[in-house]
C-alpha cells in the first residue's frame, strides 16, 4: 500500500481502536510524536497498551494520554523519572499495569516483530527479576532468556523529513526507536517537520524506506 | 608467585572527581566507552582531547561531545540522561536496535556504571532498591552490564550508614550476574578475578583494615590467571 499524506493528525489516527497496542517513539521528548498523541487524545480510543521507552514526561505528549485514563498497560524500560508524576500517580493508585523491559531487549523485541522472528534468546537480564517466569537456556556457557516479539496495531513516530512516497529521514538522537517501531506495527504513522517532493531525499540517506510507512503528517515542529 | 603490595595512592578517601580521573587514566587510547547516568559521566571531564576515546550513548550516538551550553541546546540531541549534549567531528547516529547490538554484540570496549552493591563474584545490583513502593525502572543498565567487554563500577565503598557495598552476596535485586571486572571506590580499586577480589590500589587505608571492614578475603599481588 502506498503511503498516504494526511492533512491533519486527526485524520492519521482516526481508526485507532479501543484496546489497541500503540507503539510510541521517542526517548524522553526527543522524537516524541506529540501532535499524533494529542490527536489520539481527541480521537478517544481507550484501554490502550502503550509501548514506549518512557512512561511520559511532564504533562504533555504521552503523559497527557495517561492522564486521560486511556492507557491500561505500559510496556517500557524506564518509567520513573524526575518528571514522570502522571505515571507515578497512576501506578501507585493501582490504575495502570507496568511491564518493565531492559531497553535493548525492548528494541530487539520490536525489531523481531518487524523482521518476522518468532522469538530469540538474549543474555540480558538472565538471573534477574526481569527473567522470572521466562525460559532460560545456557548457550556457549552463558545464560540466555527467551524473549518474544512486541508488535503493535499502530506505531506513532516522529521523524524529521519525509518525501511524498513516505521515505523517512530522522535528525540526531531523535531517531532512537523510530526506525524499529516503523517496522513493527500494522499501521505506521509518522509525524514529520517537512514533506519534500519524491526524489528530493538522496536514496543513500533514507533511514526508514516507504514500505514501512502508511501515513505521514506534516507538523511545524514536535513541540 | 611474587607478592607485591598494592599501590598506595596517598591520602584517602578520594572524592568523586579523583575517582573519575583515576578511571579516565585507565581507559586505553581509542576505546569505545559508555558512561552510565550519574557520577560516571564525570569521567568524560578527565579524558584528554588526545585520548581518542569515543563516547557511546545508548540513545543512538557515537562520538558524543560535552553537555550543550545554553546557545547550543538542540532538543533532538540529548544523552541517555536526557541532558542536551553536543556532537564531535566523526559522530554517528543510529537507531536503538543498532545501539544495543553494539553492547550485546561485544563491540563496546568499556562501560562505567554506578552501583548499590557489587558481589565478590562480580554480580552487579544497580537498578532497583527492591523497596515495596519503588517503581522499577531499568533503562539500559542490564544491557550495559552484560554487554560491554569490560564493566567498571564507580561507587563509594561504604554506604552513609557504613555498610559495605562490596559484599559476598548482593542483597538488592541483581542487574547482571558475574559481569563486573573492576570496582573503583573512594578507598581502593579492586579487580574481580576468578580467584576472588584483588586489591589494585588503596587510598589512606591498608589492606588488612580494608579486609576487616569489608568482611571479605582480599588478594594482593599479581593475578594467578592474568586477564
Amino acid at each position: 500500500m502506498t503511503t498516504r499524506l494526511c492533512a491533519h493528525a486527526d485524520e492519521a489516527v482516526a481508526d485507532v481502536q479501543d484496546g489497541a497496542t500503540v507503539l510510541v517513539g521517542g526517548f524522553g521528548m526527543a522524537g516524541m510524536p506529540v501532535a499524533l498523541i494529542d490527536a489520539l487524545i481527541r480521537q478517544g480510543a481507550t484501554d490502550l497498551t502503550v509501548v514506549s521507552n518512557n512512561a511520559g514526561n511532564g504533562d504533555t505528549g504521552l503523559a497527557a494520554l495517561l492522564a486521560k485514563g486511556r492507557v491500561r498497560k505500559v510496556i517500557c524500560s524506564f518509567p520513573r523519572q524526575a518528571d514522570s508524576w502522571v505515571f507515578d500517580g497512576l501506578y501507585r493508585a493501582g490504575r495502570i499495569e507496568l511491564e518493565v523491559v531492559p531497553q535493548g531487549t525492548l528494541a530487539e523485541r520490536l525489531r523481531a516483530a518487524g523482521a518476522g522472528i518468532g522469538a530469540f534468546f538474549c543474555p540480558t537480564g538472565a538471573g534477574t527479576l526481569l527473567a522470572e517466569g521466562k525460559e532460560v537456556r545456557e548457550i556457549d556457557g552463558r545464560l540466555h532468556v527467551l524473549e518474544y516479539p512486541i508488535g503493535g496495531d499502530v506505531a506513532l513516530i516522529g521523524a524529521h523529513r519525509a518525501d511524498r512516497m513516505g521515505n523517512l529521514v530522522y535528525r540526531k538522537t531523535a531517531r532512537n526507536f523510530g526506525p524499529v517501531m516503523a517496522t513493527a506495527a500494522t499501521t505506521v504513522v509518522a509525524q514529520v517537520r517537512e514533506v519534500v517532493e519524491t526524489g528530493e531525499i538522496d536514496p543513500e540517506t533514507v533511514v526508514t524506506p516507504s514500505i514501512f510507512v502508511d501515513r505521514v503528517v506534516q507538523v511545524a515542529d514536535h513541540s | 608467585m611474587t607478592q607485591t603490595s598494592p599501590t598506595t595512592g596517598g591520602q584517602g578517601p578520594l572524592g568523586k572527581h579523583d575517582i573519575a580521573a583515576l578511571i579516565a587514566r585507565d581507559i586505553p587510547h581509542g576505546a569505545f566507552v559508555n558512561l552510565g547516568i550519574g557520577q560516571p559521566t564525570l569521567v568524560a571531564d578527565h579524558l584528554s582531547p588526545g585520548s581518542g576515546v569515543v563516547l557511546h550513548t545508548e540513545n543512538g550516538m557515537l562520538n558524543m561531545g560535552p553537555a550543550a551550553s545554553a546557545d547550543q541546546i538542540d532538543p533532538d540531541l540529548t544523552n541517555a540522561g536526557k541532558v542536551p549534549v553536543t556532537e564531535l567531528p566523526g559522530a554517528a547516529y543510529f537507531h536503538h536496535a543498532d545501539s544495543f547490538a553494539m553492547m550485546r554484540g561485544g563491540h563496546l570496549d568499556i562501560c562505567v556504571l554506578g552501583a548499590f552493591q557489587v558481589s565478590a563474584r562480580g554480580d552487579l545490583a544497580n537498578w532497583h532498591t527492591g523497596a515495596a513502593d519503588a517503581i522499577p525502572a531499568v533503562g539500559g543498565a542490564m544491557d550495559l552490564a552484560i554487554g560491554a567487554k569490560k564493566v567498571f563500577v564507580m561507587m563509594t565503598l561504604f554506604t552513609r550508614d557504613g555498610a559495605p557495598k562490596l559484599v559476598s552476596e548482593c542483597g538488592y535485586p541483581l542487574t547482571g550476574l558475574a559481569c563486573v571486572d573492576r570496582v573503583y571506590t573512594d578507598l581502593a580499586v579492586f579487580d574481580i578475578t576468578p580467584d576472588g577480589v584483588r586489591v589494585r590500589q588503596t587510598f589512606g587505608i591498608d589492606v588488612p583494615e580494608l579486609a576487616a571492614r569489608l568482611g571479605l578475603p582480599l588478594q594482593t599481588g599479581a593475578p594467578e590467571h592474568p586477564a
